[in-house]
């Protein structure tokens, strides 16, 4: 067990090295270096550097120095909590991220928590009712949601409440909190405006699921055990929901694993349709600025808060299934 | 294709049926085959999506007008209607477009004119283009009897600046159906390589190829490639940036199909054919081409087509998003950009017209892929 946890708190650390080479390629990929457009900006502004100013910020850059060393330098600003500044905004990139990152965890988690609470049932009962009508219904409407990538679900749907309820359906936030400081009131309101966008976003990860939880329900419920316990009297409900519903569970439980990463970049998309205040509209309107600091940044915490989320997941995963906890994963 | 060895049929005992000597004597192919025809959602798809691609090959034919040719005078025409009869007779026509501003709202509007009416033809002649590279033509599907069809054929509408959505939409057909294709053989070579080595040769090798498919499974895909896909040089051709653009999806892509690969020759080197292909001298290189190859091809083939419809999400978002493909390359994405606010969607509704073949290519992707999968293991 201690094996297991030790095994995988290693590849998630590998994983967030990775993610980190893959932030600073992005940071070094515009032509020219840092303080190249540093001085752009500058000289956009009105003040002129000086070329032997330019070789100090260089210098504190490391940008003289090779690759290796300048990546050095930046993982260990960024370990100690300096994410660099933001040409923009003029302002550090953890400032100018700000709410936009918990914001985004809060969209992806509700998206999660619906994909469970939808595709648990619905998948128990397709399996239960296999080929009835409303499994039909529900295999169709899974297939539309895997089908239609979720930015062109957001614009449908905005269309037709813009069409049919004249009302605009973007946003977190009623006007009244959108720059307002938190308070109970704001967080109510955010619970309000929730629910659509984290629908959206669920719906293609739930159509996967109910697939996968009726499969593995209906081979579940040929096992002997299961005419056994009927055999023995046992009410339906407890002969399904007692037994093969936690067998079917554990691939259940796994699935986190790339759903998580699937629902953040879905809520990228997602958030620029229906112009939420996640990290996804700032992450692109850096990247079409060369913010580069910023566009790293964001590309780096967004992979890391993935990795330490898929981690948790696979502790619930050893804590549901025992197999995983007796060393014999797969 | 060839199978292995299909088990003898058993002549001469009473009790075996015509149709069962058949399935007995039959090879692996056929097998899939038949399975797969039962299928009829799968079937139908099929055909869909083998129409789909002609019709990409034939885009320039099917299109109207130049997809590129804009005018300002004929900015956001509603989708136009079209009469199937005249005077009782089966002889579809439009109405030609009378287009005046507006003074209060300065938005342009546009009025049929019953008298003035267009006759469609088929094989009539348009716009030049070039069929795939091979000759000069100026042919399409359909045209009017008089006058040019840029000027009065508006089967879709028109967009802000006046180019005609259904060309458009053709040959953003073209363009988002081959991305797939080729991202798709890309992720293919890699997947095969890496997933035959991976299940191949095992131990330390295959720990290492697995862990890399983890960690990139677990970085989410499109903040990652939203950053790569900026970094390409804006001073880029429309070809450069299609090459990259499908480099960048596939560099994800593969793990799955590396995944599948992998999973079938684990299973495949316990099989007793593939030991007695060994026992019988056979070279390695044989027994993984002779062998093994054949018998996982159907699984390949329905991992493909679950493949393809991803690669085209993963474009149309990118070109969505304006990191993609650019205009003046036309792809889905880049058509649905134009209907990324809801200020375009209030005015000009059709615009999101595209996302009809969108999403039935990819529900027909899926269909196909999932028969084909079923199909794939013809003695499960």
């Amino acid at each position: 067990m201690v094996t297991y946890i030790l095994q995988r708190l290693a590849l998630a650390l590998v994983t967030i090295w990775a993610i980190s080479v893959v932030s600073f390629v992005i940071i070094q990929l515009p032509p020219g270096d840092f303080v190249d457009s540093y001085i752009m900006n500058l000289a956009a502004s009105g003040s002129a550097v000086r070329a032997e100013e330019a070789q100090v910020l260089r210098e504190q850059y490391g940008l003289d120095k090779p690759i290796w060393v300048q990546y050095a330098k930046w993982i260990s600003r960024v370990a100690a909590g300096d994410f660099g500044m933001s040409m923009e905004w003029g302002r550090p990139v953890i400032e100018v991220i700000g709410d936009r990152l918990w914001l985004t965890i809060v969209i992806s988690f509700a998206a999660i928590i619906i994909t469970w609470g939808l595709a648990l049932p619905i998948g128990i009962y397709s399996a239960v009712r296999q080929y009835s009508f409303a499994d039909y219904i529900f295999t169709f409407v899974g297939f539309v949601g895997l089908a239609v990538p979720n930015f062109l679900l957001a614009l449908i749907i905005m269309y037709f409440g813009f069409k049919f309820f004249d009302m605009n359906i973007g946003g977190l936030f009623s006007a009244q909190y959108q720059i307002a400081p938190w308070s109970a009131g704001k967080v109510w309101d955010m619970m309000k405006h929730l629910p659509l966008p984290a629908l959206i976003l669920a719906l293609a990860g739930t159509a996967q699921l109910i697939r996968i939880m009726r499969a593995n329900l209906l081979d579940e419920l040929r096992r002997p055990y299961v005419t056994t316990a009927r055999a023995r009297g046992l009410p339906e409900w407890r002969v399904i929901l007692k037994y093969p519903v936690r067998a079917a569970l554990n691939p259940f439980a796994s699935t986190i694993g790339y759903l998580l990463p699937f629902v953040v970049s879905g809520s990228i998309v997602v958030s620029l349709v229906l112009s939420l205040p996640t990290v996804g509209p700032l992450l692109l309107r850096s990247l079409i600025a060369q913010d580069m600091f910023l566009a790293g940044t964001i590309v780096l915490l967004l992979g890391i808060l993935t990795v330490i989320g898929t981690f948790l997941s696979d502790l619930i995963l050893m804590w549901i299934d025992p197999r995983i906890r007796a060393g014999m994963h797969g | 294709m060839s199978a292995p060895a299909a088990p003898a049929p058993a002549s001469g005992t009473p009790l075996v049926t015509v149709a069962e000597e058949r399935v007995a004597a039959a090879t692996q192919f056929q097998l899939t085959w038949w399975r797969f025809r039962k299928h009829k959602l799968a079937v139908a798809s099929g055909v869909l999506v083998i129409l789909f691609y002609l019709g990409a090959l034939f885009a320039d034919f099917l299109a109207v007008t130049p997809p590129h040719a804009t005018d300002a005078s004929r900015s956001y025409i509603p989708p136009q209607k079209i009469h199937w009869f005249d005077e009782g007779a089966f002889r579809p026509h439009v109405y030609a477009l009378k287009g005046r501003r507006d003074m209060r709202t300065f938005k342009l509007v546009y009025t049929p004119d019953p008298t003035d009416k267009r006759y469609l033809t088929l094989f009539a002649p348009g716009y030049r283009y070039s069929f795939l590279g091979m000759f000069e033509t100026d042919v399409h599907l359909l045209g009017l009897d008089r006058g040019k069809p840029e000027d009065a054929l508006f089967l879709l509408g028109t967009d802000q600046l006046g180019r005609d959505v259904w060309s458009r939409l053709m040959v953003a057909t073209r363009t988002s159906l081959t991305v797939g294709l080729v991202g798709v053989t890309l992720s293919l070579f890699l997947g095969v390589l890496l997933g035959g080595i991976s299940g191949l040769y095992g131990g330390i090798v295959d720990t290492a190829i697995q862990r890399v498919i983890e960690i990139l499974r677990s970085i989410p895909t499109i903040p990652l490639w939203m950053g790569l896909a900026a970094a390409l040089p804006a001073t880029w051709s429309v070809t450069q940036v299609y090459i990259a653009i499908t480099v960048i999806i596939s560099l994800i892509g593969w793990t799955e199909l590396a995944r599948v690969v992998r999973g079938r020759f684990l299973a495949l080197r316990e099989e007793d054919f593939v030991t007695a292909a060994e026992l019988a001298g056979a070279s390695r290189l044989r027994i993984i081409f002779r062998h093994m190859v054949p018998s996982f091809l159907s699984h390949i083939i329905a991992a493909v087509s679950l493949a393809l419809p991803a690669m085209i999400i993963s474009e149309t978002t990118l070109s969505f998003l304006g990191l993609g493909l650019r205009p003046p390359a036309i792809s889905w994405g880049v058509l649905l950009q134009d209907a990324q606010n809801i200020q375009a969607l209030g005015i000009a509704p059709w615009l999101l017209s595209v996302a009809v073949p969108v999403v039935i290519v990819i529900l027909a992707f899926n269909f196909l892929g999932d028969g084909l999968r079923d199909a794939a293991d013809p003695y499960g």
